[in-house]
Formats: structure tokens, sequence, C-alpha cells
């Protein structure tokens, strides 16, 4: 990557995805003071419903970084994906903390119960929970002690975002397209990823011997 | 000739002349009377928008709560009515091209007085009642609505139901292109429900053609909807044109979409769980951001009324 590039980079277009990343959370502050819109007859669903779909929606935009960077030909898009991963944790965190404190009104007994009986809540608060190594070795000082395992550890975004689907499509009532929809995009990011393995494994067997 | 009164606020001026609308209710039914139309002279409104034409009615205090209804607002903007939209603020939005009238239902099966029935014929023997009711959605959210409404027990026996005639079965106009949600195949279309004959004569099962005083909305069924206020809210069919008594037990929408999850009686019961979610507590739309869940009452708190419906019937089963 060329220098003035990364340069650009962090210092134009990475403070303006932030602010865009920020976008979803502003609004809902914004309605919730009946600003520019509201929150409806059942604010609580509605912040909860939103912050799980753009937790979804960043997880989903973070497995994109690597296949924009190859198909564009994109290096600098990579210095994106932490901040982009960091966000899918923020909303899915601020999702499961209104479940936890607005809608379940941490009535321990059903919190409790919800978790270890509705699968649906189940899976969703196993994603949560595999986030949450993520998000803590997100730092340089992190990628640098845990070295290549580090790398390993990283690759549970593919089962969380799996979850994350999953999660979703099991508590729509009769509607699967939105669910659907995530599902597709998620098995094409996953699909090519298995392709280039499969075709780089295939490469290096067929290398000549040194 | 007795008239009984009930209906004669729906008389819209496109109905009769446009001055008639301005006078009382005297001279509005004469002036019906003179326009050669029978008995009461109440006719339904007759544009595509009708809902909120005012209504006569009188409060049933015996079946309403004392609780505070929710505001208008928010009954008219969040609800099911999957024939407009998935969403819950789907109904509200695309339900302008909907016209409630004229209107009809078909009675058919095990009766002996069937045909084809308009809206203002079937109401017309009846007052109408306002009830304060509470509407617990399967979703675990709750409302308290002031419908308007006949008992559906009276309008049922007018068709003079045969011994056969051990269930009812209700059928949603199909009407895709006012209804944009049908051409969508997340149920199956028409939308069907059905009752016990036991529980569609109970007193509680109302017939609704209102919503505060006013004739319904398009995106709360208007112009005719059930009215179930033990059962969960997709009980509730809208927009109705068919009743048929029946022999044996009618499929439902939902039951037909997911029989694990969602049965025939779909009483609103704490202790049974739906298979995803709790039933335990629901949330109360109206409360705001911090209000906290509140426990769900068996038979929505209707249990002294209808309990008695479902005596040795297993519940977990049945639900």
């Amino acid at each position: 990557m060329r220098r003035d590039h990364a340069f650009f980079v962090r210092r134009f277009i990475k403070p303006a995805v932030f602010l865009a990343c920020l976008l979803p959370l502003a609004l809902l502050v914004l309605h919730a003071f009946d600003i520019g819109g509201d929150l409806g007859a059942n604010p609580v669903e509605k912040i909860q419903d939103t912050c799980g779909q753009w937790g979804l929606r960043f997880l989903l935009i973070t497995l994109t970084a690597t296949p924009v960077r190859d198909w564009f030909d994109a290096p600098w898009v990579i210095m994106l994906r932490r901040m982009l991963g960091l966000f899918g944790f923020f909303y899915v965190l601020l999702h499961f903390l209104t479940w936890l404190i607005l809608d379940q009104g941490l009535y321990w007994p059903g919190v409790l119960t919800d978790i270890a009986k509705r699968p649906f809540i189940t899976i969703g608060f196993a994603a949560l929970l595999m986030l949450i190594p993520l998000a803590a070795t997100s730092t340089k000082g992190m990628m640098r002690r845990l070295g290549k395992r580090w790398k390993s550890l990283h690759r549970l975004i593919y089962p969380i975002a799996i979850l994350g689907v999953w999660h979703y499509w099991w508590q729509v009532k009769a509607d699967i397209r939105e669910p659907l929809l995530y599902a597709s995009i998620l098995a094409v990011l996953l699909g090519w990823r298995m392709w280039k393995k499969v075709k780089s494994e295939r490469l290096r067997g067929h290398a000549p011997a040194a | 000739m007795k008239i009984r009164p009930g209906y004669s606020a729906a008389i819209q001026p496109s109905e009769i002349t446009a001055e008639a609308v301005y006078l009382d209710r005297r001279r509005l039914l004469q002036a019906a009377l003179a326009a050669g139309v029978t008995g009461l002279g109440a006719s339904w409104p007759a544009d595509a928008t009708s809902g909120g034409a005012p209504l006569t009615y009188k409060r049933n205090d015996t079946y309403s709560l004392s609780e505070p209804p929710n505001k208008f607002e928010d009954i008219t903007t969040y609800n099911n009515y999957y024939e407009f939209g998935i969403d819950k603020s789907a109904p509200a939005a695309n339900s302008d091209r909907f016209k409630p009238t004229p209107w009809s239902v078909t009675v058919a099966g095990e009766a002996e007085r069937t045909g084809k029935f308009a809206l203002e014929d079937l109401l017309k023997p009846h007052a109408l009642e306002e009830r304060i009711y509470r509407l617990r959605c399967v979703e675990a959210w709750s409302m308290v609505i002031p419908w308007v409404g006949v008992p559906l027990g009276a309008v049922l026996q007018q068709f003079k139901p045969t011994s056969k005639a051990k269930f009812i079965a209700f059928k949603t106009v199909l009407r895709p292109s006012e209804m944009p949600g049908q051409s969508v195949d997340v149920l199956q279309w028409p939308y069907v429900e059905g009752l016990r004959i036991d529980e569609a004569t109970h007193p509680l099962a109302l017939l609704a053609v209102g919503l505060y005083g006013k004739t319904l909305p398009n995106q709360n069924g208007a112009p005719l909807r059930l009215v179930t206020p033990w059962k969960y809210g997709f009980k509730g069919i809208k927009s109705i044109v068919e009743i048929r008594f029946t022999e044996k037990m009618p499929p439902t929408s939902w039951n037909i979409s997911a029989p694990h999850e969602y049965g025939f009686y779909a009483n609103v019961n704490p202790q049974v769980d739906h298979p995803r979610w709790s039933q335990a507590r629901e949330r109360k739309i109206g409360g705001g951001v911090f209000a906290s869940r509140v426990p769900t009452l068996m038979f929505n708190g209707y249990e002294k009324e209808v309990a008695s419906l479902y005596r040795g019937l297993d519940l977990a089963k049945n639900y």
C-alpha cells in the first residue's frame, strides 16, 4: 500500500466511516426524544430490533472487507476492518443489554430460563459470548502477543456470523425473507473463502518440488 | 315499527342527500325511508376510506375494563395484519386502497338461514355496544382496546344453526389488488379462523365494527372483525366475508403455517409457552421505555368468564 494512501485512509476515510457507523445509534437517540421521528408504540422492541439488526449487518460488513480487498485490489479496506468488527460487537452488546435491562427488566428467572430453554436466545447468547474474546484481543498489543494464535482465534467470526443469522431466522414468525437475505450474503462470503482456500491448496499441491 | 338505536350515525351524505347529514336523527331516518331504504335505513359508509365515521353505541360496563385504553395512535399504527404487510407499521401504511364499503358476508353451512347478507342487514337487529377489552398478542405484547360491536352469538342465532353446527369457520376477504401482503406467500390466503360454537356464542365474543366510537380503520380489520379477548390476537380474524357453520373443526391459518406453534384454541395461557418464547409475561404497549413486563393472566384475565368452556380439556395439548 502506498504511504499517502494509508495516510488518507487514516486521516479522512476512517473518521468518516466511524461517524457513519454511529448513525443508527444517533437516530435511535434522536427518535427517543421525538426528533425527526419516534420509536413507535413499542420503543423497547424498536431499540432492541434496530441494535440487533445493525449488529448483524456490521458483522457481515466486516466479513466483506477481505473479499472487497481482493476483488477491487483495495488493500486499504483492511484498515477499516477492526473498527467495523468492533461496531458489530458494540451493536450486538446494545441489543443484548436492551433485552436484559429494558425488555426483561433484569428479571433473572426469566432471563436465565430464556437463555437455557429458548434455542434462538441460546445461540444468540453464545454468539455474544464468542464475540467478547475477539473484541478483547482486537488491540495491536494483543495481536503481537498472540502471534499466530490471533488469526486462529479470530476465525471465530465465521461461526459467530452463522449463529447470528440463525438467531435472527429462528425468531421470525413467518416471513423469512429478510433472514434469508442475510443468510445468502453470508453464504457468498463464506463460500468465496472456501473456494479460495481450495484453489490455493490445489495450486500448492501441483507446485513442482523445490 | 320499533327502531333500535345503533347504526344510524353511519349514514353518509353520499348515501342520501347532501343536506340529510346535517339533519337530526329522526329526520335523517325519514329521509332514508323516503329514499326507499328499508328498516332502520342505516347504511354503510360508501366512500373507500370510511374508517372513522362516528357510531351510536352504549358502553357495556359488565364487559369493560376499568383500565384506560391505549392511545388511538398506538392501536392503529402498531398491529399485525399480514394482508397489508409484515411489519407492525405496515397495515397503517398500506391499507389506503382497501375498500370496506359496500360489504357483504356469506353465511353458509349447517344453518337454516344462509346466503349473502349486506353488512348493514346483518347488524340491523342489534344495538352496538362498546367494550373495553384486553388484547394479548401471541408475540407477548398487549393493549387495552375500546371496541364497538355486537355480540357474535346474537348475530349467529339469527341464522338458526342446526344441531350439526359444532364450529364456526371465518374467512377474510381475498383482494390482492387492495391488500399488497396477499401477494406474498407468508401465509395461505385468504386467512381463515374458527371457533367452537360454544366459544362463538360466549357473551365475550364480539363482532367488532368500530374502535374508539368510530367505524374501524382499514388497518384494524374494517369493516367487520372478530374479537375474542381471552384468546391470542391472531384468532381475531379481520375483514370477514364468510361465516360458515360446520360439523368438523375448521382449519385455521396460523395452525396451517406452523402446527406445533399455533393451535386451534390459542387461549392465552402463561403456563403454556410458545415453543420459541415465553408466554409468562407480556409487554404492555404504552408503558414507554422503562416499564418492564407484567405477568400474563390466565385466559388474559377472563378466566372467571371462560374457564368453564374448557373444563376437562388438556390446555397444554390443546394450545
